[in-house]
């Protein structure tokens, strides 16, 4: 194992071309349980172009969300190589993946995590406080983006006084408001019934119409048949990847 | 801008809407934070406000006057065998320090009993508590006293013995009430004495002050009635700017005035109202350090009750702080929020303190007004910034705790 990860540094590519926007190279992620050790990802391999809407399918447990967290940068490899933007991520320190993570990336989780106490507003702004926008544009930024998630309504509520699948459009607007270069979503509709994850996947549709590069996991055949690419995980590799028409 | 201070207004507004939220679980943790500013500037408040009583109580009698006595003068709690041995000053002794101390300007000489003082009567009137004085002319510069009406005694009068008398404020409202006293003839342990002036109030110090109960009659008036009476308290003018020189020289002389051998120690005692103030500014002193160190004890035990709610609200909020680490949030970002949670926290404990400390002082100052209480600005600053220090210190661990969660462990966590 050892001689294969220096071999693999040795090996290390150069950045790959402008339109790649994830590239993933031997991803390995091993939870290290003290007595056993979990493989979760076992050399996974894939890229991902600049625009694309990509679905990632599996059973439970095969490692989707593991993975998730490794292209969302809140998580790093056991080893492998990560390359988001054109930049080195694999190997890079708590503060450098914060601010990745930051401006980046757009996270959409399946159960919201919005702050309970926050009004809307303030829960997309906060992105925006995480990086010095001063307050006004802040402000303005937020607003823009809750309107196009048809919110621009409801920007003082809190998230208890929303409804499952207005909270998941405000967690989309506060994914979209840093203008990142992917969207990535875990299971965004896994809380909502059938009707609202239908609205949620059409606003994905829209975004990705307007040229947003988006990744979504999902276990559900019909909310994958909106993507354009499904790249199907099993036992933390890659069992099939194909494009839909 | 320094990026750990580019968000302090927000993490401000946060820290105070926790603080509103929960108001009664915030309020106990910063009781000790409360009780121990308080404390503070409650006490600092008494001990400013006694001091500038005692300085002003002091400084009335003039700054250049020397006492001399054969025991320390000033706070004394309890006197030696030595001391209780000591022969008294005699009249000689300040006649040497006038001829002989060459930078004393003027002294005189007060001459008193010990025990209980004579009854003094005017018409049907008694008065028990007034102090009979014999003392030189000189004694009234000496003493810096005023007088409301008529004059003081000359030393014709008293090389002539006469029987006349100055009385302080109290002897002439306690026996006169609205009678003019200048002319009127009191008693006093069955002598008979004409009034010819009356003193003013002097400031006093915890409560009233005892001069105002003085009858002052002329030195060998006093002698002549009272032959046995031998206690003799010396007063002594500098030069401007001489008292050091002074001291010692009246030192000097009455060393071989009352033949101290050249190894012992003073058998007589010197004061200044320099060194009443300086002897209770060391009281005060050590009341403060003690109150220091038991204010520091409530403020640690706050403390720690801090830093158990911070800790509390970090586990609480784990998710919370999953969350804003996903969407950017750095280590420092974190540290900073809980940080400055807590220093809100202690920082509302410390200005509840110090108004509370405010409300102390006045209810002292109305409930006993001989009792003076001010607070001092610099215990409020104090105040204020060690309860901030506090919430610094203690909030230090939990936000640390806060900013190296791992994001996915908290985003995870129920
Ligand atoms: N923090 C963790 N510690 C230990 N094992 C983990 C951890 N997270 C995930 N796993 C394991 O890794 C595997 C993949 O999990 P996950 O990525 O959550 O799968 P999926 O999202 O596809 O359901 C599972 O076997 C899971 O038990
Ligand atoms: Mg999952």
């Amino acid at each position: 194992m050892e001689s294969q990860t220096v071999a693999s540094q040795l090996r290390e590519s150069p950045a790959p071309p402008d339109n790649i926007i994830i590239l993933a190279q031997d991803l390995w992620k091993i939870y290290d349980m003290g007595a056993i050790k979990v493989d979760a990802l076992c050399g996974l391999s894939f890229s991902i172009r600049r625009g694309e809407y990509v679905a990632i399918m599996g059973p439970s447990g095969s490692g989707k969300s593991t993975l998730m967290n490794l292209i969302g940068c809140l998580d790093t490899p056991t080893h492998g190589e990560y390359w988001l933007n054109g930049r080195l991520v694999s190997q890079l320190t708590d503060d450098e993946l914060a601010y990745i993570r930051n401006k980046e990336i757009g996270f959409v989780f399946q159960t919201f995590n919005l702050l309970p106490r926050a009004t809307a507003l303030h829960n997309v702004e906060l992105p925006l406080i995480y990086n010095g926008t001063p307050p006004a544009e802040r402000l303005a930024r937020a607003e823009e983006a809750l309107r196009m998630v048809d919110l621009g309504d409801r920007i003082h509520h809190k998230p208890n006084e929303l409804s499952g699948g207005q909270r998941q459009r405000v967690a989309i607007a506060r994914a979209l408001v840093n203008h990142p270069s992917i969207i990535l979503a875990d299971e965004p509709t896994g809380n909502l019934d059938s009707t609202t994850g239908e609205e949620i996947m059409a606003l994905f549709d829209s975004l990705h119409q307007s040229g947003n590069t988006i990744v979504l996991v999902t276990h559900e055949h019909d909310i994958a048949a909106h993507a354009h690419r499904v790249i199907h995980i099993r036992d933390g590799r890659v069992d099939r990847d194909e494009p839909l028409e | 801008m320094a990026a750990e201070f580019r968000n302090i207004r927000e993490n401000l507004l946060l820290a105070l809407d926790t603080l509103r939220t929960h108001k009664f679980r915030s309020f106990l943790t910063i009781l000790g934070v409360l009780i121990g500013t308080t404390t503070v500037i409650g006490v600092a408040s008494i001990i400013t406000g006694l001091n500038s009583q005692l300085v002003q109580a002091a400084e009335q009698y003039g700054s250049r006057t020397i006492w001399i006595y054969k025991f320390e003068i000033g706070f004394v709690f309890r006197l030696t065998r030595e001391q209780r041995m000591r022969k008294p000053l005699k009249y000689e002794d300040a006649v040497a320090i006038r001829d002989f101390c060459p930078d004393v300007e003027r002294v005189s000489v007060e001459i008193f009993h010990q025990g209980l003082p004579p009854v003094t009567k005017y018409k049907g009137q008694d008065m028990v508590n007034a102090q009979l004085f014999g003392a030189t002319p000189e004694d009234f510069s000496l003493n810096n006293v005023t007088f409301v009406s008529g004059r003081p005694y000359t030393t014709v009068e008293d090389l002539h013995r006469r029987n006349v008398a100055v009385i302080g404020a109290d002897v002439a409202t306690t026996l006169f009430q609205n009678e003019n006293p200048i002319d009127k003839d009191i008693t006093v342990g069955g002598n008979s004495f004409k009034i010819i002036g009356v003193l003013g109030k002097r400031l006093a110090f915890l409560g009233d002050n005892g001069d105002d109960r003085n009858i002052y009659i002329p030195y060998w008036t006093f002698r002549k009635i009272y032959p046995a009476a031998r206690e003799n308290l010396i007063l002594a003018m500098a030069y401007p700017n001489r008292m050091t020189e002074a001291m010692n020289e009246i030192t000097d002389v009455l060393r071989r005035m009352r033949r101290v051998k050249p190894d012992q120690p003073n058998d007589f005692g010197m004061a200044t109202a320099a060194s009443v103030i300086g002897q209770f500014h060391q009281i005060t002193g050590t009341v403060a350090l003690a109150l220091v160190v038991l204010s520091s004890i409530g403020l640690l035990v706050g403390g720690i009750g801090v830093m158990n709610i911070m800790l509390v609200s970090v586990t609480e909020r784990t998710r919370e702080i999953g969350v804003r680490k996903a969407i950017g949030a750095r280590r420092q970002d974190i540290t900073w929020q809980f940080l400055l949670e807590a220093m809100t926290l202690t920082g509302a404990g410390g200005l509840m303190g110090i108004l509370m400390g405010y409300l102390l002082s006045f209810t002292i100052r109305t409930l006993v007004p001989s009792l003076p209480s001010s607070v001092p600005l610099w215990s409020v600053f104090i105040g204020f910034l060690v309860s901030i220090g506090i919430g610094l210190f203690f909030g230090m661990w939990p936000a640390m705790k806060a900013s190296r969660l791992d994001p996915i462990v908290a985003l995870r966590h129920e």
